[in-house]
C-alpha cells in the first residue's frame, strides 16, 4: 500500500518533468498514460481503506474519506488526458509551446488535487490546495484571449485571497489545538480529531467558519463562488472539466476535514448549520443563472455550483444514508460533468462557438459526441438509471429522515428546475438545425469520444450497480463523517 | 491602545515587556498597511511592503527571544529573505520587463506598447474612492475588526489579545486595499499583505507552529508571488494598462 500513496505523489509530478523534455508526441503518451495509471492506483487503494487507515512517512495518511475524493480526482485525470490527446490535435493552437505549457501544466495540477487528500496534516492540505490554485490559474489564461486573461486574474485574486481565509483557519485550529495537545505538534489530524472533545468551543466554531468560507471559495459556494464561472469558461475545455470535477470536489474535502474535527470539538449541530445556509444559498442562487445562460460552459459551471450546494446540504442533513450520497455524488458529479463538459468541449471545436445561440445541429454533425452530450445533460439532471439519480435519492431521503422537511423539499424543487434551465439550453444546442452551411459530418477525434463513453459507463454503474468495494468504502467514510468512530 | 483599554481590561492583566513589544509592532504592521492606500507609486508600494514585511520578521525575533522558540529565528530569518529581498525583487523585476515602473528614466512614459499613460499615473487614478475615503472606510473596518475579536473570547493566559485584535485589523484593511483599488499591482500588492496580516496572526496565536509548515507557507507565497508577477504580465500584455477597470466582459 506504501508504495500506491508514493507512487501516487511521485507519477504525475515525474510525468511533468518529463513533458519538459521529450517531444510533443512523446509528451501526449506519457500523461494518457499516466493519468490511467494514476486512476488504476487509486482503485488498488481501494480495499484497503475500505476497512482502515494507511499512514506512511508522517505526512501521508489516507482513510476511506480520501479515497472517495481521490477516486473522483484519478479518474477525471485519467478521463481528461486521453481526451487532451484529441482536444490539442484537433485545436487550432497546434504549435508546440502552447501544448508543452498545457501538457506540464495538466500533469502538475493533477498532482496537487492528488496529494491534497493523501496529506495527513491540515497545514499541507492547504498547501496542496493553494498549490493547485497558482497551478490551474496559469492554465486558465493559456488560451491567450481577453477572456482568459480576465478570468485568470479574477479567479488567481479571489481564491487566493479566499485561501488566505482558509489558512486564517488552519492557525486557529492550532490554536485551539494548542490548548490540549502542547505548543508544539505538527497539526496532525488524527491528532486534532482524538483531542476533539477538549479543544476551546470559540476557537474552533470561528476556525470552522472560516475554513467553509475560505476553502468554500474554491468549492464554489455561494456567496464566494464568483471567479468559478468565469474561469471555466474561458479555461481550455480539458481544464475545465478537471476543475470543475476534481478542484471544487477536493476543497469541499477540505471542508469536511474541518467539519469532522468541528463535529468532535462541538457537537454536530453549528457545523450543519453552517453548512445548510452556505448549501441552500449555492442550489437557489445557481439555478436562477442556470436560466437564460447564453455562453454552454457558463451554463455548465453554474451546474457546478448547484451540485456543490447539494454537497453542503447533504451533509447538513446528517443522516447517514444522506451522508452515503454525498459521497456518491462527489463520483457522479466527478463524471457527469467530465462527460459534460468533454461533450461541449467536441460542441465548441466542431462548431466554433460557445454561444449557445450560435451552437446547433448537435446531433446532425456529431454521430458519437452529440447523444452523449444528452446522456451527459440527463446524467447531471440526476436522470435514472445514472449515478446521480441514486445519490440525489439517498441525500433526499436523508433530509426526510433527519426531518429537514422544508430544506429536503427546497432541494427537491431546485433540482428540478436546474435540470430544467439545463435541459432547455441544451436541447436547443443539439436538437434544433443548424442554419447555413454545416460542418461536414463525424468526429473531430476518437481521442475525444472514448473517455465520454467511459465516463457513461461508469455513471451507468454508479448508479445501477455500484460495486461492493465501493460500498464498504462508503459505509467506512460515513462512518468517520458521523463522528461515531475516529 | 487607550480605546481598548475598557473592553480588553478583563481578559489581559497588565502589559507585559513582551505583549508591549509585540503591540507595538502589531500597530507598527497596521500603519503600513494603512500607508498603501496612499502610495501612488509602484516601487512605493514594494518597498512598503518590504517595509512591513521586515516589521514581521522583527516580531518573530521578540517572540523566539522572549518564549524561548528558537525555530522562531530561523523563521525569522527565512521570511526576512523571503518576503523582505527575493518577493520585492521578483516584483521589481517583472514589472520593470513590461516598463511600469514609474520614474524609471530607461522607460519613459509612452515609450512601451503605444500606451500613452505611464506607470505611476495608471496607479494614482486607480482608487475607487478617494484617498481620504478610503482610509476612513478602512478606519471603520479595522475598528470593527479590532472590538470584534476581543468580544470573540478567545483569550487565554498566554495570548497577546491586543496583538490579536490589531492584527485582524491588519487582515481586513488589507481586503479594503483590494477592493478600493483598481489596478493589477495594488490589488496583488493587497494580497500579498493580506498574508503578511495572516503570518502576523499566525505569530501572535500559533507561534509553536512547526518550522516545516511555515517553511511550507513562505515557498508557496514564492509560488504564488512569480504566478501574480505573470499574469500582471499577461494583463498588461493585453490591455496595455494596469488598470482593472476593463475587466468588465465575462458577466452573468
Amino acid at each position: 500500500m506504501h508504495v500506491i500513496l508514493l507512487l501516487l505523489l511521485t507519477l504525475p509530478l515525474a510525468a511533468a518533468i518529463a513533458c519538459l523534455r521529450v517531444p510533443a508526441n512523446a509528451a501526449r503518451l506519457v500523461s494518457a498514460l499516466t493519468g490511467v495509471v494514476s486512476f488504476a492506483l487509486v482503485l488498488a487503494l481501494v480495499p484497503a481503506a475500505a476497512h482502515g487507515t494507511v499512514s506512511y512517512l508522517r505526512f501521508l495518511r489516507v482513510d476511506a474519506l480520501s479515497v472517495v475524493f481521490l477516486l473522483a480526482t484519478g479518474f477525471l485525470y485519467g478521463a481528461v488526458a486521453v481526451y487532451s490527446v484529441g482536444y490539442l490535435k484537433a485545436g487550432q493552437q497546434p504549435h508546440a509551446r502552447y501544448s508543452r505549457r498545457f501538457w506540464i501544466g495538466l500533469n502538475i495540477f493533477a498532482w496537487a488535487m492528488l496529494a491534497a487528500p493523501m496529506m495527513s496534516n491540515l497545514g499541507l492540505l492547504w498547501v496542496a490546495i493553494e498549490v493547485t490554485t497558482v497551478v490551474s490559474a496559469l492554465l486558465v489564461a493559456i488560451e491567450d484571449t481577453d477572456g482568459a486573461a480576465e478570468a485568470a486574474w479574477k479567479y488567481v485574486l479571489l481564491a487566493s485571497a479566499g485561501l488566505a481565509l482558509a489558512l486564517l483557519a488552519t492557525v486557529f485550529i492550532y490554536y485551539a489545538g494548542a490548548h490540549v495537545l502542547g505548543q508544539s505538534y505538527d497539526l496532525g489530524f488524527s491528532q486534532l480529531l482524538a483531542a476533539g472533545p477538549r479543544l476551546p468551543h470559540a476557537a474552533v466554531e470561528l476556525a470552522f467558519v472560516l475554513a467553509v468560507l475560505g476553502f468554500g471559495t474554491k468549492t464554489g459556494l455561494v456567496p464566494v463562488h464568483t471567479w468559478l464561472p468565469d474561469a471555466h469558461s474561458e479555461a481550455p475545455t480539458p481544464v475545465s472539466a478537471l476543475l470543475s470535477g476534481s478542484l471544487l470536489a477536493v476543497s469541499f474535502y477540505a471542508i469536511l476535514r474541518y467539519y469532522q474535527v468541528a463535529v468532535a470539538a462541538l457537537g454536530s449541530r453549528y457545523p450543519r448549520n453552517v453548512l445548510l445556509v452556505f448549501g441552500v444559498a449555492s442550489l437557489l442562487l445557481a439555478m436562477v443563472y442556470l436560466f437564460g445562460q447564453r455562453d454552454i460552459k457558463r451554463l455548465l459551471a453554474y451546474s457546478s455550483v448547484e451540485h456543490m450546494g447539494i454537497l453542503a446540504i447533504g451533509v447538513s442533513f446528517g443522516a447517514p444514508g444522506a451522508l452515503a450520497g454525498v459521497l456518491l455524488h462527489v463520483l457522479g458529479h466527478a463524471a457527469a460533468k467530465g462527460n459534460a463538459f468533454m461533450g461541449a468541449g467536441v460542441l465548441v471545436r466542431k462548431l466554433g462557438s460557445k454561444r449557445i445561440t450560435a451552437i446547433r445541429g448537435g446531433l446532425d454533425v456529431l454521430p458519437w459526441s452529440g447523444p452523449l452530450f444528452i446522456l451527459a445533460i440527463f446524467a447531471l439532471g440526476a436522470m435514472p438509471p445514472f449515478g446521480l439519480f441514486r445519490s440525489e435519492f439517498e441525500i433526499v431521503a436523508g433530509g426526510l429522515d433527519s426531518r429537514s422537511y422544508a430544506v429536503a423539499a427546497i432541494l427537491v424543487v431546485g433540482v428540478t428546475a436546474a435540470f430544467l434551465g439545463l435541459a432547455g439550453s441544451v436541447t436547443r444546442v443539439v436538437m434544433l438545425p443548424l442554419a447555413g452551411s454545416a460542418p461536414a459530418r463525424g468526429e473531430p477525434s476518437g481521442w475525444m469520444v472514448v473517455p465520454v463513453v467511459v465516463g457513461v459507463l461508469a455513471l451507468l454503474l454508479l448508479g445501477l450497480h455500484p460495486p461492493a468495494e465501493l460500498t464498504t468504502l462508503f459505509g467506512r467514510a460515513v462512518t468517520l463523517l458521523d463522528g461515531r468512530t475516529s | 491602545m487607550s480605546l481598548a483599554g475598557p473592553v480588553l481590561a478583563t481578559t489581559v492583566a497588565a502589559p507585559s515587556a513582551l505583549a508591549g513589544g509585540v503591540n507595538v509592532i502589531a500597530v507598527g504592521v497596521l500603519l503600513a498597511e494603512f500607508g498603501m492606500f496612499r502610495q501612488a507609486m509602484l516601487r512605493d508600494q514594494v518597498r512598503l511592503y518590504a517595509a512591513q514585511s521586515a516589521l514581521l520578521s522583527a516580531l518573530a525575533v521578540v517572540v523566539a527571544a522572549t518564549r524561548h522558540l528558537p525555530e522562531l529565528y530561523a523563521l525569522a530569518g527565512l521570511s526576512f529573505a523571503l518576503k523582505v529581498v527575493v518577493v520585492p525583487i521578483v516584483l521589481h523585476r517583472m514589472l520593470r520587463g513590461i516598463g511600469v515602473i514609474g520614474g524609471d528614466p530607461r522607460w519613459p512614459a509612452g515609450s512601451y506598447s503605444g500606451s500613452a499613460r505611464s506607470g505611476s499615473t495608471d496607479i494614482a487614478g486607480s482608487h475607487a474612492l478617494g484617498v481620504a475615503s478610503a482610509v476612513l472606510v478602512a478606519i471603520a473596518v479595522a475598528a470593527f475588526g479590532f472590538f470584534t475579536v476581543a468580544a470573540l473570547g478567545l483569550a487565554s493566559p498566554v495570548l497577546p489579545a491586543t496583538a490579536l485584535s490589531v492584527s485582524v485589523a491588519v487582515i481586513l484593511v488589507a481586503f479594503v486595499l483590494m477592493i478600493v483599488r483598481r489596478d493589477v499591482v495594488s490589488q496583488a500588492i493587497g494580497f500579498l499583505s493580506l498574508e503578511n496580516g495572516v503570518s502576523l496572526t499566525a505569530l501572535v496565536v500559533a507561534a509553536g507552529l512547526p518550522l516545516i509548515l511555515e517553511i511550507a507557507f513562505l515557498f508557496d507565497l514564492l509560488v504564488a508571488a512569480v504566478v501574480f508577477g505573470l499574469l500582471i504580465r499577461v494583463h498588461h500584455g493585453r490591455a496595455e494598462s494596469m488598470s482593472t477597470a476593463d475587466l468588465t466582459s465575462l458577466r452573468g
